[in-house]
């Protein structure tokens, strides 16, 4: 059994004139220590599906079980950043990270929560700035104070909503680079939205490509078939990069409203692929026109990837 | 910085002569009429009206040494009509210290619980919209026949008159603590207690104060009115004590320290406000 199992989630929000089912029958699986990025458009349900695995949000049907145990409520087994960094603006970089690690380990003394919170701040790159207020950081400080909280409570599990999304390139680039180090050392499970065709393929060991609501699905899985120790400044050198990117994209601008619930993907199980791979190319020809309705294929131009 | 300073120089400056003009208007307004006219002097004379009679209204000098008089003495108590402005204060912050700690103690948990529970505060909402506009003084009769006692009543006007705005800020600021920081609480499984003091307390403190500050604002007026009503002690009781001897000076004196000490108040509350105020 794998880490965490999704099985036949569904969620549909009170609307006039009955339920607007958001999505329905979404499958996926994350093993141990594997990074999983979700794509989508804006609104499709993304950010609902992780709340309902950070248990903040109740799902309609389904369940959805991490290490054998089903998701019922929030727990410090997963540790989330939120989009909006959620920091308290009225504590100091240092007690915004020690609140989680009091709340984690009540038990501690005052020094071990301080030495394991610098572990922590030192980690992200935030020496020096510990007594400050997030008022006082810029925004990749904050959204890193963030990421250091969320790790510091050493989480089973760690959920990210658009984490790096309103940063500027640079700022999200060294930061994307930081979370690798991280994460490649402490081989965190980790369930992460993005909107950056860019960041999923740097960092994910698996893409989930979700269609558009409503009646949203994970419509197929990409296997990112990059070499593990790829880094921001090398990975477009392998040819891989640029089949996956074009995979991506292409979901996004065209594919992604062509799949709805009832159509002829299977969402009980998501098509694996594995467009880095040579010959390995699409089972679904690019333009899909055998399926969904006809009339979204010319609807609809959205800038599909949100990356600056 | 330095034009930071020299702005504040500038206004200090405009202020003092402001400040000049007025004494001098009022220097001028009262000057005794008696070189101009002799006739009217005589008249004046004959009535018994005297250019130095101490009834009129008080010149800035009059003034001048009756503050010298007060502070130099501030609390000397010789029988019930004639105490020092010091005591008098006394009494008056006494009463609105009690009114508004009582206050307090009712308005920021019943704030809290409202806040959180939208079923009471729908339930408490009627009760709260007609008791709000009542005027504290209003309640006056009510309470000298419940409670007996005037100084007592005095406090509870002020209480009454402080509960309303801490309670809508409390309720208000509550209610608006932003959803991630709750989530942020919810997803490290903190206890209620600890959500209550270290999360939902830190982020309506600054809402809760501009209540306070409110509060403050009405107790002190309200304190003086109530005052004049019962008797007795306190500051609105010496300005319709001497009100009654006539003597002006005295009631401008006790009217420049209502201003000056409700100015203090508000500063106090100021300053904690900053202290709790964060930026988002
Ligand atoms: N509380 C709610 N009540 C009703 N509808 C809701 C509620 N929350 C979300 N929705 C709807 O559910 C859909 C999915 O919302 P969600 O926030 O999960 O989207 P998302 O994929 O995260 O979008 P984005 O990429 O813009 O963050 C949206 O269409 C939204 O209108
Ligand atoms: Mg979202």
């Amino acid at each position: 059994m794998p880490f965490l199992q999704v099985q036949e989630l569904k969620k549909a929000f009170p609307a006039t004139g009955g339920a607007v089912t958001v999505f329905d029958n979404i499958n996926f699986s994350i093993e141990r220590g594997e990074f999983v990025c979700i794509i989508g458009h804006s609104g499709c349900g993304k950010t609902t599906i992780l709340n309902v695995l950070a248990g903040l949000d109740m799902a309609t049907s389904g369940v959805a079980v991490m290490d054998g145990r089903e998701i019922a409520g929030p727990s410090l087994e997963r540790g989330v950043v939120f989009q909006g960094h959620a920091l308290m603006p009225w504590l100091s970089v240092m007690k915004n990270i020690a609140f989680a690690v009091k709340s984690r380990w009540p038990d501690w003394d005052r020094d071990r929560i301080k030495t394991h919170c610098q572990r922590f701040i030192d980690l992200v790159g935030l020496t020096g700035a510990e007594a400050k207020k997030p008022s006082e950081l810029s925004g990749g400080m904050k959204q890193r104070v963030g990421i250091a909280r969320a790790f510091a409570i050493e989480p089973k599990m760690l959920l990210l909503d658009e984490p790096f999304g309103a940063l500027d390139a640079l700022t999200r680039g060294t930061i994307q680079d930081e979370l690798l180090r991280i994460v490649q050392a402490t081989h965190q499970t980790v369930f992460m939205i993005t909107h950056d065709v860019d960041e999923a393929i740097l960092l994910a060991d698996k893409i989930l490509l979700m269609s558009n609501g409503p009646n949203a699905l994970i419509a197929e899985i990409v296997d990112n078939t990059l070499p593990r120790n790829r880094t921001r400044h090398d990975m477009h050198h392998d040819p891989q990069y640029y089949r996956v990117r074009n995979y991506l994209v292409d979901f996004l601008v065209t594919r992604s409203k062509l799949f709805q619930s009832g159509g002829t993907a299977n969402p009980a199980q998501p098509l694996v692929v594995r467009p880095g791979l040579d010959g390995a190319l699409p089972a679904l020809p690019p333009g899909g026109a055998n399926q969904g309705d006809p009339q979204h294929l010319t609807a609809n131009h959205q800038s599909p990837s949100h990356n600056n | 910085m330095s034009t930071r300073a020299r702005d504040l120089l500038r206004s200090a400056l405009l202020s003092s002569l402001l400040l000049l003009v007025l004494i001098g208007i009022w220097h001028i307004a009262t000057l005794p009429k008696v070189q101009a006219q002799g006739a009217d002097d005589e008249y004046a004379k004959l009535m018994g009206k005297g250019a130095s009679k101490s009834a009129g209204f008080p010149t800035p000098a009059q003034l001048g040494g009756a503050i010298i008089k007060h502070v130099s003495d501030p609390f000397y108590d010789k029988g019930p009509n004639d105490k020092g402005i010091g005591i008098q204060l006394g009494h008056s912050l006494g009463r609105v210290g009690l009114g508004f700690l009582l206050a307090i103690l009712l308005a920021v948990p019943l704030g809290f619980l409202i806040g959180m529970s939208p079923l009471i505060y729908r339930a408490l909402d009627p009760f709260i919209q007609v008791l709000k506009p009542i005027s504290p003084l209003a309640w006056m009769p009510i309470a000298l026949y419940t409670i007996k006692d005037s100084s007592i009543s005095g406090i509870f006007v002020i209480f009454i008159c402080s509960v309303w705005p801490m309670l809508i800020n409390t309720a208000y600021g509550v209610a608006s603590v932003r959803r991630e920081w709750l989530n942020v609480a919810r997803t490290l499984e903190v206890t209620p207690v600890r959500k209550a003091f270290q999360v939902i307390l830190p982020a309506a403190a600054p809402t809760i104060l501009t209540g306070m500050r409110i509060s403050m604002g009405i107790a002190w007026l309200v304190i003086v009115a109530a005052e004049m009503l019962v008797g007795g002690t306190g500051i609105g009781y010496f300005v319709w004590n001497e009100w009654n001897n006539l003597n002006l000076t005295n009631v401008v004196f006790a009217i420049l320290v209502i201003g000056v000490v409700g100015m203090i108040l508000d500063i106090i509350i100021g300053r904690l406000q900053r202290l709790v105020t964060y930026v988002e």
